[in-house]
């Protein structure tokens, strides 16, 4: 899953004087993108693309990979053995979600632990929005519904990034998701429409807290984003902040008439001049709090990831070990 | 020890699958394994979810010659023959280093 | 960006009639009602069939702890991908245990809804495994994957055994699942090989691992009036026949992680006849929470 939101880093340093040469190939490579053409891994790139993906790109990896924590507290309380399947295999996606974008990442020159060294670090960030608790089955089906409903709408522009071998890892991951909206929209339509009355009163208090923050995915609104303008023009990031998050509301309000709940934003309205809804304000100042490392689970959330590195630091040595062992036997012999 | 020690690093394998018989075999991507064997078997679990019928091939990414011919102007470095740069494409296992 | 949810009035959803019906048959199955326990039978076959079921499925909830908390990425999607094979197993079984019990129970009305005296898997499956449990320590992943070989070797030897059950149903449950038991043996014997002739720490705590689950084995291969009755009918194996193939499978994996086979032990657990460790309990209020705090519910 992936947000935006991650393009708060600090604005990194421009060469102010660049080689002929160097404005030459930049001036290249530009004139490729706006074609359309895709850049791969051993073509020339300008130093800011390349740190522009690197940080996108394992961010995104980053996200799925903490994104497991808050379903993963489920899947032994799981309340049937199909939820119970679906949601471990739903995970287990997300995983090799990571897996996808840190092997892309890779491609660019940097290493998976020099990457998950920033993420234990706290240099690297991931989806905020993993960063709040999963208190009830509804949850997951809440999460499934909005949560990867937000993250297709902004993965979908992806599969068209100018790096390819992102765009292709996007194709693949995209081909996956549209599983995860459906099962959990499914859970949550089942016990709306069929469930006990405490069922369906679970599931609005997940809709009623799981609405917001699902909105603030889409990141800051785009005067305040600081990477907008150059990402656009790289083809990294093809549609802006804002519009997604409105496309996100009118299709959501649409399936949340369907499921039973009501959305909690009295100032919710459709307006037929913009042919769009009206929303209430969103309270940026939580997200930025959230976002800096003062949400509800930010601190289990990255303790969770440092201790299972640590925890398996013998296991990788050990293996390590057995392959160089077994790699002397054969030169021996 | 330091975290991005990368000699402790598992290395680094590109994966290739042919998902039927009759067709070629295709890059899918890349994954971390400690020795052909499990990277065999992590490659099934990763990248097929153990689909029958599908033929595998692992290969140290380090391991690959590649060029790339592209755009030529835009070659970045005609002399590098990568797949790719990786911080640990250069690093000698322990065994070898002490031979 | 079109909606690609489905809409209910183009396709609605009828209600479950797996559910209906089971909460039917619960309640004249001797339940007390939706949410409260359901009582088996009596069948013997029904019976027999839990003791692989239960295994696989308390099996498969301990695995599914390390989701998300593996010690490298690729491992964590393998170990998910067994879990899943595990509890695929456990549905299969379950829901043909209910057939044979007589009453109409679903797969989920057998998982979640049974008094612990009812489960009959293996006491080693609920040792702890990530998390700790009662007053014991958690385990580590050199449990994860010595459990996983003793276990996956057992289980392969049945599934092989049960392709000549009398009853087809089940061979055919183990024709599909010998497939999977075969990549579970591999797995886990790369990995016992892997700790065992590791470096140092990673072999002492293979031998640790090893050792905490040893006394569990001698359960899996002794009989009782069970295993004699499956034997004679030809639904089953005795468990004593396989001990000897199992101890040579494991005994080849053992020698070349360079890892000792423990001395036997005189301990003899009692799961699969229904009275299980300390850990149990608290497995099953985890599972079970859900379907016991909302009676009748719908998922």
């Amino acid at each position: 899953m992936y947000t935006q939101a991650m393009d708060t880093a600090p604005k990194e340093e421009r060469k102010a004087v660049r080689s002929l040469e160097e404005a030459e190939l930049e001036r290249r490579f530009d004139a490729k993108i706006d074609k359309g053409g895709f850049i791969e891994a051993k073509d020339w790139m300008p130093e800011h693309y390349r740190k522009t993906l690197v940080r996108q790109i394992s961010q995104h990896a980053h996200s799925e990979i903490v994104g497991m924590l808050p379903e993963a507290n489920w899947v032994t309380r799981a309340p049937t053995l199909k939820r119970k399947t679906i949601l471990l295999a739903k995970i287990q996606d997300e995983a090799g979600h990571g897996l996808y974008l840190y092997s892309a990442a890779e491609t660019l020159g940097t290493s998976r632990d020099e990457l998950l060294a920033a993420l234990h670090s706290g240099k690297a960030k991931y989806s905020s929005i993993f960063n709040y608790p999963t208190l009830t089955w509804a949850d997951v089906g809440v999460i499934g519904w909005l949560v990867d409903g937000a993250a297709i709408m902004n993965q979908v522009p992806l599969t068209r990034c100018s790096y390819a071998p992102y765009a292709r890892a996007m194709v693949r991951i995209c081909r996956e998701e549209s599983f995860h909206q459906r099962q959990g929209f499914d859970a949550l339509n089942v016990m709306m429409r069929e469930g006990t009355p405490e069922q369906r009163a679970m599931v609005q208090d997940a809709t009623n807290r799981w609405w917001w923050p699902s909105l603030m995915m889409f990141g800051p609104p785009d005067g305040e984003s600081v990477h907008g303008a150059q990402s656009a023009r790289w083809g990294i990031k093809r549609i802006s902040n804002d519009d997604l998050r409105q496309k996100f509301i009118d299709a959501t309000v649409e399936q949340a008439r369907v499921l039973g709940v009501s959305l909690p934003d009295p100032d919710l309205k459709w307006n037929e001049a913009r042919g769009h809804h009206d929303f209430g304000p969103i309270d940026w100042d939580e997200f930025w709090r959230v976002v800096g490392g003062d949400g509800p689970c930010n601190k289990e959330r990255l303790g969770a990831r440092v201790k299972a590195w640590e925890d398996g630091a013998w296991v990788r040595e050990a293996a390590l070990a057995h392959a160089r062992k077994q790699a002397t036997k054969k030169e021996a012999a | 020890m330091s975290r991005t020690d990368t000699t402790q690093e598992w290395p680094l394998w590109e994966v290739f699958v042919r998902p039927k018989a009759g067709l070629d075999h295709k890059h899918c991507g890349s994954l971390h394994a400690p020795d052909a064997a499990m990277a065999l078997q992590l490659a099934r679990e990763v990248y097929t979810r153990r689909q029958e019928g599908c033929s595998i091939w692992v290969v140290p990414s380090s391991q690959i010659t590649a060029s790339d011919p592209g755009d030529k102007d835009m070659y970045f470095d005609p002399m590098e023959d990568k797949v790719y740069r990786h911080p640990t494409f250069y690093v000698l296992p322990e065994a070898v280093d002490h031979m | 960006m079109t909606s690609t949810m489905t809409s209910p009035s183009t396709t609605a959803t009828p209600p479950r009639p797996a559910v209906a019906a089971g909460l039917a048959a619960g309640v004249s199955g001797a339940s007390r009602g939706p949410g409260r326990s359901v009582t088996l039978s009596g069948s013997r076959e029904a019976r027999w069939v839990l003791r692989l079921a239960d295994t696989c499925l308390i099996h498969a909830q301990r695995l599914s702890e390390w989701c998300g908390h593996g010690p490298i990425l690729e491992e964590d999607i393998a170990l998910t991908n067994l879990s899943l094979d595990l509890l695929g197993q456990a549905r299969a079984l379950l829901s043909h245990a209910g057939q044979l019990d007589g009453q109409g129970l679903d797969e989920d009305q057998l998982a979640f809804l049974r008094d612990e005296r009812d489960y009959f898997n293996l006491t080693l499956v609920e040792q702890p495994l990530r998390r700790s449990s009662a007053h014991a320590p958690g385990g580590d992943f050199a449990d994860v994957q010595v459990r996983n070989l003793l276990l996956a070797v057992w289980l392969k030897l049945h599934w092989q055994a049960l392709a000549s059950s009398s009853d087809a149903e089940l061979a055919a449950i183990a024709g599909k699942a010998v497939k999977e038991a075969r990549y579970h043996v591999e797995h886990a014997a790369q990995w016992v090989v892997r700790l065992g002739d590791g470096t140092e720490e990673s072999a002492a705590r293979a031998k640790a691992a090893l050792e905490r689950a040893w006394p569990y084995t001698n359960e899996l291969f002794v009989d009782d009036e069970l295993d004699a009755h499956a034997a004679a009918t030809g639904l089953g194996p005795q468990r004593s026949a396989l001990r000897e193939a199992w101890l040579a499978a494991v005994s080849a994996v053992l020698t070349e992680a360079t890892l000792a086979v423990p001395a036997a032990s005189k301990f003899v657990s009692t799961g699969s006849r229904g009275v299980h460790s300390e850990h149990m309990g608290f497995i099953l209020a985890e599972m079970q929470h859900l379907q016991r705090a909302f009676p009748g519910g719908v998922w």
